[in-house]
């Protein structure tokens, strides 16, 4: 990407910015209320978070909660995504994917418990199966929609099944694989708070529940900033990634 | 060298592509196929290749039926059949790689390649990168890499402009004339099949079957487009496609 563009999304990203605070501003002042802090008492909070290393550690740990929920959630969607390619696969996948997608599967967090104890795996496993089904529908769809050429074109040059998948289904999928993940951090760091909420004081999830029931309204609120700012870190991580590997896409 | 024994294609929803299609191809010929869209064209050349099965018939080639691609076969796609994903250079080398060259020995027929058909400097690009004429040569350096003895070819310059279809016609001839390949090109244009197919065969309409195999000796030359001889022939040629109505 030019350089002239990076630094105009920025800017933009920054005008964004400066509106939601402007927004904000507004609110606390019209409901001058408690649960509705201004941002600079947000801010103070926030700083003073940082600088007592508490608001680092919390954040530090959530964000390692949502990467490994993420990659065991993407280690076992991807492949079973990318096969789903065979109709014969696909024949026991789809039926599955449709009849327990739909479910709330926060609704399953007592038997996860009961399997991994009340521990980090419980949250981790967790978040992976909230996510597994956006990244495993994104990628089966975008493997069953391949057209039917790409492979023909792999068989006249005599290519084996592996090789169609690492020439063609793995490469084709790769953007939509990386997207689907993208959308998952997103909806991981939305999860936190519930997750975070049971047997740990650790975690953005543990502060805000924390700070909620001490009616710390900027502490609140400050936790959410960083959250926000989690998510927005993890997304521009992922997304530099895809403009790196799917150079062919946004040319 | 190829041959086409009573095929008969029909789709799993039922259309029937083909209908008894039979033809023989000498080893070291030039035969071009013309008929209207929709015909079965790209279905036969899938089934000379092993990549569709055909319902009734079989395929041979160089003396074995056709079930698996054969190594002695290359294919030029109707869409050029390219990768987006991989560079000029990743998509021409592509089916060295597959054979088990190794980087060394692909980069010595590949490069070579490339700059024979204009291509150098464009080896990073990506295919969406460089125009279709761009993209078609691309397509032909994959083809020609595999050093196969029998090129096929899908429409290969039907979307291309005049002039750059008229300069991959002569470089078509010049490629059959010098390594004497066999070579079956598939085309809408009458003037292509009769420049570059020492016979033209001409299809039906859908299902498609063979209405007739023109003799076309007097071509081989790149002068030929303006004898008086090439034009008698495109004549017959599109008389024997009217009679078989489009
Ligand atoms: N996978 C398929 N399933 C069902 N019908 C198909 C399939 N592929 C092609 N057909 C049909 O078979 C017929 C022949 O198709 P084919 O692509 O071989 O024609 P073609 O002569 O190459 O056409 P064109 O000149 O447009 O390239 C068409 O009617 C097409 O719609
Ligand atoms: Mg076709």
């Amino acid at each position: 990407m030019p350089r002239g563009e990076t630094e105009h999304r920025y800017r933009s990203y920054l005008i964004t910015g400066f509106f939601i605070l402007a927004i904000w501003y507004l609110l606390a002042r019209i409901l001058d209320s408690i649960a509705l802090p201004t941002p600079l008492a947000v801010f103070s909070a926030f700083i003073a978070g940082l600088a007592d290393g508490s608001l680092i550690s919390h954040l530090s740990i959530s964000a390692l909660r949502v990467f490994y929920g993420v990659a065991l959630a993407s280690s076992l969607a991807v492949p079973i995504g990318l096969v789903s390619h065979e109709e014969g696969v696909d024949k026991f996948v789809a039926p599955f994917v449709y009849l327990l997608y739909p479910i709330p599967h926060i609704v399953l967090l007592p038997l996860i418990i009961l399997l991994f104890g009340i521990g980090d795996l419980s949250k981790i496993i967790l978040i992976a199966i909230i996510v597994f089904f956006q990244i495993l529908v994104t990628t089966r769809d975008a493997s069953r929609n391949l057209s039917i050429n790409y492979v023909y074109s792999m068989l006249s040059l005599s290519a084996s099944r592996r090789d169609i998948y690492k020439h063609v289904i793995f490469p084709a999928c790769v953007p939509k694989i990386l997207t689907a993940m993208r959308i998952s951090v997103g909806t991981s760091i939305a999860v936190l708070f519930f997750v975070e909420s049971f047997a740990t004081r650790k975690g953005l999830g543990y502060l805000i529940m924390d700070s909620w029931s001490r009616a710390n309204y900027p502490d609140l609120y400050a936790t959410m900033v960083s959250m926000a700012l989690l998510g927005f870190g993890l997304y521009i991580v992922i997304e530099k990634i895809e403009k790196k590997v799917c150079r062919w896409v946004y040319i | 060298m190829i041959k086409a024994k009573d095929i008969t294609k029909r789709y799993p929803d039922g259309t029937e592509a083909l209908r008894d299609v039979n033809f023989d191809i000498r080893s070291g010929e030039s035969c071009s196929i013309i008929g209207p869209s929709g015909c079965g064209k790209t279905t036969l050349l899938l089934i000379l290749t092993g990549i569709l099965k055909p319902t009734e018939g079989k395929a041979v080639i160089v003396g074995k039926d056709m079930s698996s691609p054969s190594k002695e076969v290359a294919l030029v796609f109707q869409n050029y059949g390219l990768f987006p994903w991989k560079t000029v250079y990743e998509n021409a080398s592509l089916g060295l790689e597959l054979r088990g060259l190794n980087r060394k020995e692909r980069k010595e027929i590949v490069t070579s390649l490339l700059s024979e058909l204009g291509l150098k400097g464009f080896e990073n690009r990506y295919p969406n990168q460089i125009s279709r004429g761009m993209q078609q040569r691309v397509a032909f350096a994959r083809a020609l890499a595999l050093n196969p003895k029998i090129l096929l070819m899908d429409e290969p310059l039907s979307s291309l402009d005049a002039l750059t279809r008229e300069n991959l016609q002569n470089f078509l001839l010049r490629l059959w004339k010098e390594k004497r390949m066999t070579m079956l090109l598939v085309t809408h244009s009458i003037e292509e099949a009769v420049f570059l197919g020492r016979r033209i065969i001409v299809l039906s309409s859908r299902p498609g079957t063979v209405i007739r195999a023109i003799d076309n000796a007097e071509m081989g030359d790149l002068n030929y487009r303006t004898k008086e001889v090439f034009f008698d022939k495109c004549r017959e040629v599109r008389q024997s496609i009217d009679t078989g109505a489009i």
